[in-house]
């Protein structure tokens, strides 16, 4: 039942910040996705002592039958609580932008965060697909209507993605219409216990598998992603990067790789192949941004890639470092387009050749900066070594060329990364003043630099948490 | 059969209104009886009954369907209470036309005679012939009401044709002696061509693929007013009646009867929407996308397990999410000459409510959760792919991929561009059907059983 608040919370909230007033919006955002993070952390507390139920049931939908199921568990809950850690910071990021029409944008990221919550908890297909869908409604417009650069060209590219990502959630769908025909339910346990025929089960991985590779995204169905995030406002890249791109990672462990493991076992190289192309390609088509938000879409590809890889490579450590580092990567994509958003608000510019020199005058920031970049190339200590490291050791086990090539990811991403921070940051002090971090900004990139770290230093509560989930599908993987 | 009457009774009353000067009170009051008529009909629910030696049958098909129309028909009268406002005099023939055009459509889901079922789609066609042309001064209305008039009127005369056939191998017009003639091995080959004849007809009042041609023209001349009843109601009774006559005759149909379909439904989806991309008039383009879910909605004929069910709520979501883009259009475009979508541009900044209802309208119609247009469409491929046609399920992802093109591309105009022209005043009765077609979209979206359950 529990869970069942914060999604209302969420919804209730972005009703509520659309009925305020445009100048209170963001703060009314902020009260309730705080209260939406202290709220997700009782969760955890409850979760540890065994009193949260992890199963929920209402009944729904008659014929065909669907139920509305939740299912909160550990592996559910960290993403949950992903959400709704980088929601108020991403609420808060906003608070000093003076936007047209704040209370609309700030009620379509709640409202965002109320449906990609719900695709985290969902455990029957239906649901989880309408949660799915619903997330991309908001984000379409926050992209279009609040978003930079030139309107028609940002146009055109917003309804790609839209296309997109629609079209391959549709074949999804169909994946599910015909796994109910197969099991009379769309209940997640029931679709595990579901004996399909190796064919069968291509066909329903195939489905799933456009739907994901787009979302997450995977070489070549990457090509929405740069133009996206470079168009998008800052809070929509945070969204898209640091949460959406997640759901797709997520639903990959949840409901394709147990659904169909014949066939992911059958096509486990060429899938952790493509991971690891993306890698590659992500890097070296980073090295030649001129924009430092292209730059860093770019740099995010990679590092998916290699969650995908690890997630794709089927093994216990795979999966759970792919786990790690997702929630790892969502903290630091979020810290590092904050930090564009702050020169950009200074300099209205995110060109490379026009920044440089900034360090001299914003002692704060250029700190801040470099703990997240350095964050982002998986420095020890930080949760993203946890991840990356792990990811590779796993892969490695699989076939050591998997980890040897895919490890180009922390070479390449250090020389690219600090490539930019010397670009940007370093250098003779730049002519145009740069006023330092305010408060507010100090704030954020102070509580996820102090996540980083707890994390990268003590990883060990998230391994246990998801331990079970993981064990659940290796099983899975194994028993079939 | 008492909504039948009543609902006749209440179009003369109508036109009496009129000789008693109370016109200002004629659409409450049209609008209130409605809703008793509806709550007569419901009282049916349940019961089967047939009447004057079978003419009419009363079952929960024709009761549920009858109710979808009754609703759509209470949104349409109200609609017109602002778009008359040029023509007063004249406000009490319209609703009593479209009174009387509920009364065919009812007849054509309750009939259980051949005859029953000619005189219902001839009551609704020549109220629609009227209709169209009703913009008397307009060419382009004059021009929609005699090409609708011309190829209506063609293609009743291949129903009647088909009607005829059946008669001559049957010797019947009664549905029960069709239904047990479709089953028995030895019947006639005119049989077979008198059913080919009717579904050509009908086929050609759905506008679907290849009978289509007339429809986008009609559309566009036809008064707004009159292209929504076209688009929602007439379309949605033609295809119930369609549903009715192929579940009766469909007895031992060849398998090719249904490759037949599978080819029609696909290709209208696909011809409907490739032509709807390229279109600037929004009343062209939901012409073209009519054709297309007349693809969809023929995708119910589709296999062994066919069920009303499916029909109904598919034709209950696009009806309203219908009738909630209408009810925009009519507002924006109440001093336009024309529907181009450069008329919409700016509506999110100057209309936000209404820019709201169109965007979720839409987004319903191109099968996006939460609304009902998901729901229908999740429906009919779960239906589909039961049945094996896995490729038709395929063509129609495709379709519904293409189709968020065109309705994106109003959706952009009204939240991407400037408002062009100043919009004042809040037409009550626009509001009032804008909001609630908009809260049946979502109650029936988030709780399809509501009307599924109606037809088990």
């Amino acid at each position: 039942m529990e869970v069942i608040y914060l999604l209302i919370l969420l919804l209730v909230g972005a009703g509520l910040t659309y009925f305020s007033v445009d100048k209170a919006a963001s703060r009314v955002a902020l009260l309730i996705s705080t209260v939406a993070f202290g709220y997700s952390l009782y969760l955890v507390s409850l979760h540890y002592g065994g009193q949260l139920p992890e199963n929920i049931h209402f009944d729904w939908i008659s014929k065909p039958s669907i139920g509305f199921d939740l299912r909160l568990d550990g592996l559910a809950l960290l993403m949950l609580v992903l959400t709704t850690t980088l929601l108020p910071l991403i609420v808060a990021s906003g608070i000093e932008t003076k936007f047209a029409n704040a209370k609309s944008l700030y009620a379509l990221v709640l409202l965002m965060a109320f449906a990609m919550c719900g695709t985290f908890v969902a455990s029957n297909g239906l649901l989880y697909y309408i949660f799915w869908e619903v997330a991309l409604i908001p984000i379409y417009f926050i992209a279009l209507i609040w978003g930079s650069g030139d309107a028609e060209e940002r146009k055109k590219q917003v309804v790609k993605f839209f296309i997109y990502t629609f079209a391959g959630s549709l074949f999804m769908l169909v994946g599910f219409v015909y796994l109910y025909g197969k099991a009379g339910s769309l209940l997640l346990t029931d679709l595990y216990k579901l004996e399909l025929s190796y064919d069968e089960q291509l066909l329903v991985f195939g489905g799933f598998f456009l739907a994901y590779a787009i979302k997450i995204p995977l070489i070549p169905f990457h090509t929405w992603q740069a133009n996206v995030y470079q168009k998008a406002p800052a809070m929509g890249t945070m969204l898209l990067s640091g949460i959406m791109l997640k759901m797709g990672l997520y639903s990959v462990i949840r409901w394709q790789i147990p659904i169909s493991p014949d066939a992911s076992k059958e096509l486990m190289p060429y899938l952790v192949w493509i991971g690891i192309a993306g890698v590659i390609y992500g890097s070296i088509v980073a090295l030649r941004q001129r924009d430092v938000k292209k730059l860093l879409a770019y740099s995010s590809l990679a590092h998916v890639g290699l969650i995908a890889a690890g997630f794709y490579g089927l093994t216990a450590d795979g999966i759970t470092s792919g786990i790690i580092q997702m929630f790892g990567h969502g903290l630091v994509v979020v810290g590092v387009f904050f930090a564009v958003e702050v020169i950009e608000r200074r300099y209205q510019t995110r060109a490379i050749s026009e920044l440089g020199g900034i360090r001299a005058q914003a002692v704060k920031f250029a700190s801040a900066f470099l703990i997240v970049t350095l964050a982002s190339v998986a420095l020890p200590g930080t949760v993203n070594f946890v991840g990356e490291f792990g990811l590779l050791f796993s892969l490695s086990t699989q076939n050591v060329w998997f980890s040897v090539i895919g490890g180009l990811t922390i070479v390449l991403g250090a020389y690219y990364m600090l490539k930019m921070y010397q670009q940007v940051m370093l250098g003779e002090a730049n002519k145009k003043p740069f006023a330092d971090l305010s408060v507010t900004e100090s704030l954020i990139f102070g509580a996820l630099a102090a996540v980083i770290f707890f994390f990268g230093i003590y990883p060990q509560p998230i391994n246990d948490l998801i331990a079970p989930a993981v064990n659940e599908i290796i099983a899975q993987i194994s028993t079939n | 059969m008492n909504t039948l009457i009543a609902i006749t009774a209440l179009g003369v009353i109508c036109l009496i209104f009129e000789l008693l000067n109370l016109r200002k009170i004629l659409v409450p009051f049209s609008i209130v009886a409605l809703c008793g008529i509806l709550y007569l009909n419901s009282l049916d629910y349940n019961q089967t009954a047939s009447y004057y030696n079978n003419m009419i049958v009363v079952d929960n098909f024709s009761v549920t369907f009858t109710a979808l129309f009754i609703v759509l028909t209470t949104f349409l009268v109200a609609l017109g209470h602002h778009f008359y406002d040029d023509v007063p005099e004249k406000l009490s023939d319209f609703v009593a036309i479209k009174i009387f055009l509920l009364s065919g459509a009812a007849a054509m889901v309750s009939f259980g005679n051949l005859a029953m079922f000619f005189l219902g789609i001839e009551v609704l066609s020549i109220s629609l012939y009227i209709l169209a042309a009703s913009r008397r001064l307009n060419i382009k209305s004059n021009e929609s009401g005699m090409k609708y008039f011309l190829m209506g009127s063609f293609a009743s005369g291949i129903i009647l044709f088909g009607i005829c056939l059946i008669y001559g191998a049957i010797g019947s017009f009664d549905m029960r002696v069709i239904m047990e003639a479709a089953v028995s091995a030895d019947v006639e080959e005119w049989f077979y061509i008198g059913g080919i004849l009717l579904a050509i007809g009908l086929l050609f009042k759905i506008a679907a693929v290849p009978f289509h041609f007339w429809a986008p023209d009609v559309y566009e001349g036809a008064p707004a007013l009159t292209t929504a009843t076209m688009s929602t109601l007439a379309k949605v009774t033609a295809m119930a009646t369609f549903f009715k006559l192929f579940f009766a005759m469909s007895g031992n149909l060849p398998e090719t009867s249904q490759t037949v379909l599978v080819v029609l439904s696909g290709l209208s989806m696909t011809v409907g929407n490739i032509m709807a991309l390229r279109q600037a008039n929004v009343k062209r383009m939901l012409a073209f996308s009519g054709i297309s879910h007349a693809g969809f909605m023929l995708m119910t004929l589709i296999g062994t397990q066919i069920s009303a069910g499916t029909l109904l709520y598919y034709g209950t979501a696009y009806a309203f999410a219908g009738i909630g883009a209408f009810s925009v259009i009519l507002y924006v475009c109440r001093h336009l000459e024309n529907e181009d979508i450069v008329n919409f541009q700016g509506l999110g900044k100057s209309n936000p409510f209404l820019a709201f209802v169109l965007t979720t309208s839409l987004l319903s119609m191109a099968g996006i959760p939460i609304f009902a247009g998901f729901f229908a469409k999740l429906m009919l491929f779960s239906q589909v792919l039961e049945s094996g046609h896995l490729a038709l399920v395929i063509v129609a992802v495709v379709n519904s991929i293409i189709a968020v093109g065109y309705y994106f591309k109003l959706i952009l105009a009204m939240y991407t561009k400037e408002p062009q022209h100043e919009r004042t005043g809040r037409p009550f009765y626009i509001y009032a059907v804008a909001t609630v077609a908009l809260l049946l979209n979502l109650t029936i979206g988030l709780f399809p059983s509501l009307v599924t359950d109606l037809l088990r």
